[in-house]
């Protein structure tokens, strides 16, 4: 079985975001890194590969971005992943992002394809979906578990009040939250030197035309200051909840 | 041309994410000058159909099918891509909830219409159709414009006024030939409890921190939700300790939610925290530290130890809820 794990490239998550001018991220002094549950799932991909040796044959990450993103694929890579994919392009939309990696899919037949249920920056929690769509797999989302029993896969899926236990044949999409790996796996000295031989594999994007364009941001509205109440006065801020903000 | 809803049931049930949702699509109905079409998938009684009408539904189209019984993402994005197509939908508005993200993007793609996901207004714009979300974990905000003819929205929770009237709606039962195949997932096994408040449908939330000290202080945060008729949450380093489950974390990486109050107790207000609660309509915090960030968010603080704090609250709110 081969793992493929879809990684994006976004601000660290204590990065100030700011704009040059509406339409543009300063990038100026931002971290980056790897996608906080892309993270997570090619901790669970490793862990997944590391428990079925035989198995698991490979564990592969897909990236779509400038070459800009190579240090966070190195990253990926110095984690444990046996070799990387780029396509050569700037990720325009998540229509655009899902259509190249299906190619991705296509051209290596994966078997599991682990995707993030949303990215830190655009929020949109959508390429995983299309991308099952694109390869007519099925997808589940949702999933804070997958496990190998007797070679088969069962995956944990979240449900409001509980959970589901499901199993499906490969090959699909899973699109993971948390839960699916207790903490993301850190780089170690060795698994740093060892990823500066692995192969990044450079493939040119396939003509897409993107749905949806950002045109502007901005930031969020000003918040007035927040109105300390004396702690040894819990009456008054009941009383505030309850006659003037009407909220309880 | 129209416009359509996918409204999930809940063993049967709506809720206010239901309507909130009926709501928001019957305003983009009229502002597309058009009628709207609620898809409910399961089964639903005829009373509990002709209540999404009282939000705005001009008709309700219901399907029962034991195939759909539980949720496979290919299976349902057929059935809602025909009736998008059998009714001329420009715009298919789901909820930004699991089921929604598990839908949208492989209608989107079936489609070949353009997401918006997770918008928390209507249009700004028809022409172009742009509209806008949370962008950056809520440290920006987006305009977005949807370049397709059909568009695919999924709105964010709590974002739209709910817009209640006396409509009765067309209601139309539905029996889909569903191609068995399409189905690939089975679901072995169900573990649910219910008739819990779920956290994500709260209206108040008490949250705790690190600042609790230990799980064994967790009676007043436990109370003081009870007491208010709230869930309760609690932060990353909390569930990451075993304080508490993980289902309660809210934050980035965990549950993000919007409720009409949020109280913070022991939290200092790290980012990744405010990720998952900025959305929220009234902040309170409580925490002994007078410069912790989470006053930077919240509108009411109290600067205090929560155990000597929380007590006071509890007997406050009685004294209110009594009266």
């Amino acid at each position: 079985m081969k793992i493929l794990v879809c990684i994006s490239n976004v601000p660290d998550t204590t990065t100030r975001i700011r704009f040059t001018g509406s339409k543009k991220l300063d990038t100026a002094g931002i971290q980056w890194v790897i996608n906080p549950w892309d993270e997570l799932s090619l901790t669970r991909a490793l862990e997944l590969k590391d428990a079925n040796p035989g198995l698991v044959e490979s564990v592969t990450v897909a990236h779509v971005g400038p070459v800009s993103s190579e240090p966070t694929i190195r990253k990926a890579l110095a984690i444990g992943a046996d070799s990387a994919i780029r396509v050569n392009s700037d990720a325009h939309d998540a229509y655009f992002v899902a259509a190249q990696l299906a190619e991705v899919v296509k051209a290596d037949n994966f078997d599991l394809i682990l995707c993030g249920i949303e990215s830190s920056d655009f929020n949109g929690s959508t390429v995983g979906g299309m991308l099952a769509e694109f390869l007519q797999y099925p997808s589940v989302s949702a999933v804070s578990g997958i496990n190998i029993e007797n070679g088969n896969l069962s995956l944990t899926r979240e449900i409001d009040g509980g959970k589901e236990l499901l199993s499906l044949a490969v090959p699909f999409v899973a699109i993971v939250q948390k839960g699916i790996a207790k903490e993301p796996r850190i780089a170690a000295m060795r698994g740093i030197m060892m990823a500066r031989s692995k192969p990044i594999k450079l493939v040119e994007p396939v003509m897409t035309e993107p749905l949806t364009e950002i045109v502007s941001y901005e930031m969020p509205p000003e918040k007035e200051a927040c109105r300390f109440i004396d702690a040894d006065k819990p009456g008054e801020l009941i009383d505030i909840l309850q006659n003037v903000e009407k909220v309880i | 041309m129209s416009v359509l809803v996918y409204t999930e049931n809940w063993e049967g049930k709506f809720k206010k994410l239901s309507y909130e949702l009926v709501s928001y699509a019957a305003a983009m109905a009229e502002m597309l000058n058009t009628s709207l079409t609620a898809l409910s998938i399961g089964e639903v009684d005829s009373a509990e159909l002709e209540s999404l009408g009282r939000f705005g539904a001009s008709k309700i189209v219901s399907i029962e099918n034991e195939k759909l019984k539980n949720l496979d993402n290919q299976a349902y994005t057929a059935v809602i891509a025909d009736m998008a197509k059998k009714l001329g939908a420009r715009v298919i508005i789901l909820a930004n909830n699991n089921t929604g993200k598990a839908v949208a993007p492989r209608l989107s793609v079936k489609l070949k219409a353009g997401v918006g996901a997770g918008v928390s207004r209507l249009p700004s714009s028809l022409e172009p159709f742009t509209v806008y979300k949370r962008v950056y974990s809520g440290n920006a905000y987006a305009h977005i414009v949807i370049k397709t003819e059909v568009r695919i929205l999924t709105l964010a929770q709590n974002s739209f006024d709910i817009a209640e009237g006396d409509n009765k709606p067309e209601i139309e039962k539905l029996s889909y030939d569903l191609d068995p195949a399409l189905v690939k997932t089975e679901v072995r096994d169900v573990n649910k409890q219910s008739g819990k408040l779920l956290l994500t449908d709260a209206e108040i939330v008490v949250s705790g921190g690190r600042g609790m000290r230990s799980p064994d202080n967790w009676a007043p945060i436990v109370e003081l939700a009870d007491l208010l008729g709230g869930a309760t949450a609690c932060s990353r380093p909390v569930s990451d300790e075993g304080w508490r489950p993980h289902e309660e974390h809210t934050g980035q990486t965990g549950k993000i939610i919007a409720p009409d109050l949020y109280i913070a107790v022991g939290i200092s207000g790290a980012t990744q925290h405010i990720a998952g609660v900025s959305a929220s309509k009234c902040i309170v915090a409580i925490n002994t530290d007078k410069d912790a960030p989470v006053f930077d968010v919240a509108k009411y603080g109290m600067v205090g130890d929560a155990m000597k704090v929380l007590p006071g609250l509890i007997e406050a709110v009685k004294n209110v809820k009594s009266a």
